[in-house]
């Protein structure tokens, strides 16, 4: 089990709640289970190839995670837009 | 009262006017998805429905539409994404289009997709005639993007179809949609080595496409360099830009009243895509392309070189009192409430324009 953390027009996508108990092993599969749990949000994250989107970064205990990063039981796992700018 | 619906590259931008000789003018009634590149805006004439689409950098392409207070709660509409599993993604959506049966709509959008609603655009089917075509695989797509831009339903017969796809060219329908064939004879693409060309497999970068409501099998082509008429519902084509500054461009609109009519906004070319001679204007047919008429009476004319997308270009009414309004990526809108006799400038700071409707 870990947490996946979301902010912004995603948690407001899950009814305001931000913090999401989730099982899965890679940081895709947490994912997958993230939309499936919360409809309202499917295809926000991952696009219809069932790839993360391009500019969505993916922390797992506060290092950058890929999609078939491991997930360690009590992980946290941080859903954050990319940064633009200069 | 016109109101107008602009979508920018930050938000929706809602107007509301009269543009008639002693009305007022216009004025921003609301902003909405601040921040948002808003890429089409529309609303719905018989729903009253309105319609917004977004690119979000991050969270991809999403159709949302309201029936209430656009500062409010806005709507997700369904089925607006490709089949799941596949090797492509939702790029964008480009256009949303009324249909002829009611409720129907139908939305274009990146790579070359056609959606269609039943519901009044709650939720959406993708179109599987178009994205099962056997030459997909060789469409390639123009500057913008693989864009099914233009979408031309034929006034009163839901079965004929026209829609135009850069740089896919024109696709025709006469099943509603089922089944859909090639309707590009004649058309010159002028990027290409001569030996080179194939109607049926060269890249055509259709720009935009309106079909005559007066005379539906009459239609009008802003192409890649090019301005072309079409009198046998899109089956062909000829060229009809001689006497234009440019024949580049990509906004066109028509008069609803006149099918000899046709406007388009001319750029210098596709390596300059400013209005040509620093001046600011609109150039008029109403004798089918043989002759054109620059309509620029109180459009900047000094040093102004501005570029108008390919749905930042509106109209509303028809014949004498046809109201036709753009807007450009420097943020100015422009209307004129006389069929482009005169013109005034609505606004000059908004964020660069994407589209333009007007209801």
């Amino acid at each position: 089990m870990a947490v996946v953390r979301v902010r912004g027009p995603l948690r407001a996508l899950c009814g305001g709640r931000g913090e999401h108990e989730l099982e899965g092993q890679t940081v895709l599969e947490l994912l997958r289970g993230f939309e499936s749990r919360n409809p309202d949000a499917r295809g926000w994250i991952l696009d219809e190839r069932g790839h993360i989107r391009p500019h969505i970064n993916v922390f797992v205990d506060a290092e950058r995670g890929a999609e078939l990063t491991p997930v360690p039981a009590g992980a946290r796992v941080e859903v954050i837009p990319a940064i633009t700018g200069g | 009262m016109t109101e107008l619906t602009v979508g920018t590259k930050k938000g929706l931008f809602l107007l509301e006017g009269d543009h008639s000789p002693g009305g007022d003018g216009f004025e921003i009634r609301a902003r909405a998805f601040p921040g948002e590149p808003v890429d089409y805006a529309l609303r719905e004439p018989r729903s009253g429905r309105l319609f917004v689409a977004t690119t979000s950098p991050f969270y991809g392409p999403k159709l949302f539409y309201t029936d209430s207070d656009p500062t409010s709660e806005w709507q997700q509409a369904a089925g607006v994404e490709l089949p799941a599993g596949g090797e492509q993604a939702l790029a964008r959506i480009w256009v949303i289009a009324p249909g002829e049966a009611p409720g129907t709509l139908y939305m274009g959008a990146d790579p070359g997709v056609l959606f269609e609603s039943r519901d009044n655009g709650s939720s959406w089917q993708i179109n599987a005639g178009l994205w099962n075509e056997p030459s997909r695989q060789e469409w390639q797509p123009g500057g913008g993007g693989l864009c099914l831009h233009s979408i031309c339903t034929w006034p009163g017969d839901p079965q004929r179809l026209a829609v135009a796809i850069s740089a896919a060219g024109i696709w025709l329908s006469d099943d509603g949609g089922a089944s859909w064939r090639r309707g590009n004879r004649g058309l010159n693409p002028r990027y290409l080595p001569e030996a080179d060309i194939d109607p049926e497999t060269s890249a055509l970068c259709v720009h935009h496409v309106e079909r005559s409501h007066a005379r539906p099998e009459r239609m009008f082509m802003q192409f890649h360099g090019g301005v072309y008429r079409s009198d046998d519902a899109g089956e062909s084509w000829q060229a009809i830009g001689a006497g234009l500054p440019s024949d580049f461009g990509f906004p066109l609109k028509l008069d609803p009243a006149d099918p000899d009519s046709a406007y388009v906004i001319p750029l210098v070319a596709d390596m300059d895509r400013v209005m040509p001679e620093g001046r600011v204007r609109v150039y008029e047919t109403r004798d089918g392309g043989a002759s054109w008429t620059p309509r620029g009476e109180g459009l900047p004319a000094h040093h102004a070189y501005l570029t108008v997308l390919r749905q930042a270009f509106t109209s509303r009414h028809s014949g004498a009192g046809l109201e036709l309004y753009f807007g450009a990526t420097s943020g100015e809108l422009f209307g004129s409430p006389d069929a482009g006799a005169s013109w005034q400038t609505i606004t000059h700071r908004l964020p660069p324009v994407f589209s333009v409707a007007a209801s």
